[in-house]
């Protein structure tokens, strides 16, 4: 009878834990023990040091490492500088159509992500209408391709991975106040000053969530790189998947994983000091 | 005035750019579905043609690989939504040591990159010697789904009315008759939400699928096969009614919902 604040103070005080018991399992040993299986692999190489895997991992793949930050950095923020307008019409200017323009955002995750990255690749194909209309604007050569090039795997990350930055910058946007942003006009005399002063500080966490959802993901993507790309534009994500499949060279793989996710990690909590907001959405 | 009006339309114009770039590969799916291309490989548009409409069970390992990713995902749709709205109940009803902790617990596989996440469970596997297929497919898909799950019933449910739970064991009745009668029925809204985004996010995985399939193939890795041998239209007819399908069933599920909302305003109370 005693225990619990909340609304089920009559309940077990165990009812929590027995609630938590059978997911929370399943995350520790299909998610944590596989990190921890994962970081084991990759100090185990036969008859090499320890750090073998991670010395490879920068000497032989530093390369494609970077590639990767330098693809997802770049389609980060593009998806940012595409996102914004459309979340801020979305909030501010959509008035009824609000929910549809929505549902056209989130449009796409009902076709499989894999159709849709061929689906680019129907749209950029040489000879196709993309293709034909740059050459006429003379900003592609007479024989120039988008295909296998560094901008067809840019273009479709950002394709990819931009409702997840438009939805938490639309979410964010859509809680302020409109009280504020009138007073903020009146203060400031004019739309500008009052979306630099007031609407764009307020939705920094939208824009922190978005490109984390933008950055983490593109950065370990292989397949915008593999069906967009040549061998040219590899990424990461490649190595750690032909490693663990096909070369069976598990304890790199395993590296790459793993400083993979370190990068990305650090980069997160540098973002997060820089935009002086530590809440994730 | 002038320039607000400008600057509007500017704003309007580029959002509607954005859409329309949101949009084009959608486009291009549903028309290369009607497409008689030449050759095995539909990338290129030939003439106009119903054959992949009329055939679209042709191929039969693609058939079979839809097959296995209804049956996967119905599965681990199943599973990862019970276990995930039980953790948000707890979340959402009870204060307890540990549900920072977690909290935190549910974000990391979200922000975590799946190639990570991929080749970490296949290195449990590994070690484990487990056959990999059917079986080690559907315990990905669990994993990833009950994260998703559990922060989408919890947003829905978060500051819900728990008293009614109390009035109801006040008037007599027993624990699993107010589970049953009370809150099922009020987080019954969230709990589709988080199913159907569930299914959808089974449907559609393919990285950490292919790291751990062994040699049975779904749906998406059927699609990236295709890329090396043939790549047919009967590829963009499921994909076309995979996507009429999901509108289809949004629309119901917002009626009803509506409907709910209705009735709950015309008659007081549950």
């Amino acid at each position: 009878m005693a225990g619990t604040a909340a609304g089920g103070a009559r309940w077990n005080p165990l009812a929590p834990y027995l609630l938590l018991a059978p997911g929370v399992l399943w995350l520790v040993v299909f998610f944590v023990v596989p990190i921890a299986t994962l970081a084991h692999t990759s100090i185990s190489g036969q008859g090499v040091p320890w750090w073998d895997g991670y010395a490879r991992s920068f000497s032989a793949y530093g390369s494609f490492l970077l590639r990767s930050f330098r693809f997802s950095l770049f389609a980060t923020v593009v998806a940012l500088l595409l996102g914004y307008p459309l979340a801020y019409v979305m909030a501010f200017r959509a008035g009824r159509f609000k929910n549809f323009l929505l549902g056209l955002v989130i449009l796409p995750f009902f076709t499989t992500f894999l159709v849709r990255t061929f689906a680019w690749k129907t749209i950029l194909n040489d000879g196709g209408p993309i293709v034909g209309l740059l050459v006429w604007l003379h900003l592609l050569p007479q024989d120039g391709r988008l295909l296998n090039t560094n901008w067809a795997v840019i273009g479709g990350l950002t394709y990819n991975f931009l409702p997840f930055m438009i939805l938490p910058i639309y979410v964010s946007l859509e809680k302020i106040d409109r009280r504020l942003t009138e007073a903020a006009q009146d203060l400031y005399s004019g739309p500008g000053r009052a979306f630099r002063k007031v609407v764009f500080p307020l939705s920094l966490p939208g824009v922190f969530a978005g490109s984390l959802l933008t950055f983490i993901p593109a950065s370990g993507d292989f397949i915008n790189a593999e069906l967009l790309g040549s061998p040219n534009q590899r990424m990461v994500g490649t190595v750690i998947q032909n490693q663990f499949l096909q070369v069976h060279d598990y304890p790199l793989a395993a590296a790459l994983s793993f400083v993979l996710m370190t990068i990305i990690s650090i980069a997160v909590i540098a973002y997060a000091r820089v935009l002086g907001t530590e809440e994730l959405a | 005035m002038n320039r607000g009006r400008w600057r509007g339309w500017v704003l309007d114009a580029s959002g509607a750019l954005v859409l329309l770039y949101l949009f084009l590969p959608i486009f291009v799916i549903v028309l290369y579905s009607f497409n008689r291309p030449e050759g095995r490989f539909n990338f290129v548009w030939k003439s106009f043609s119903l054959d992949a409409w009329r055939d679209p069970f042709r191929f039969a390992p693609l058939v079979d690989a839809m097959k296995l990713s209804l049956k996967v995902a119905s599965i681990s749709t199943a599973v990862a939504t019970i276990f995930g709205t039980m953790i948000a109940l707890a979340l959402c009803r009870y204060k307890f040591r540990g549900s920072g902790a977690v909290g935190l617990l549910l974000v990391l596989p979200l922000t975590t990159p799946e190639v990570v996440l991929g080749s970490s469970l296949l290195s449990l596997f590994l070690d484990l010697n487990a056959h990999m297929g059917f079986t080690t497919i559907v315990i990905a898909h669990i994993m990833f789904s009950v994260s998703y799950v559990a922060l989408t019933v919890r947003a829905r449910i978060r500051g819900f009315d728990w008293t009614l739970e109390e009035a109801a064991m006040d008037l007599g009745a027993t624990p699993w008759r107010v589970i049953r009668k009370v809150t099922l029925p009020l987080i019954a809204p969230g709990i589709v939400a988080a199913a159907m985004l569930s299914f959808a996010l089974s449907l559609d995985d393919f990285v950490i699928t292919l790291f751990n399939s062994g040699s049975d193939v779904t749906y998406p890795l059927y699609v990236y096969g295709a890329r090396r041998a043939a790549y047919p239209p009967q590829i963009n007819v499921l994909a076309t009614t995979i996507l009429v399908m999901s509108l289809l069933l949004l629309g119901v599920t917002v009626l009803w919902q509506q409907r709910r909302l209705r009735q709950a305003l015309v008659t007081p109370g549950p």
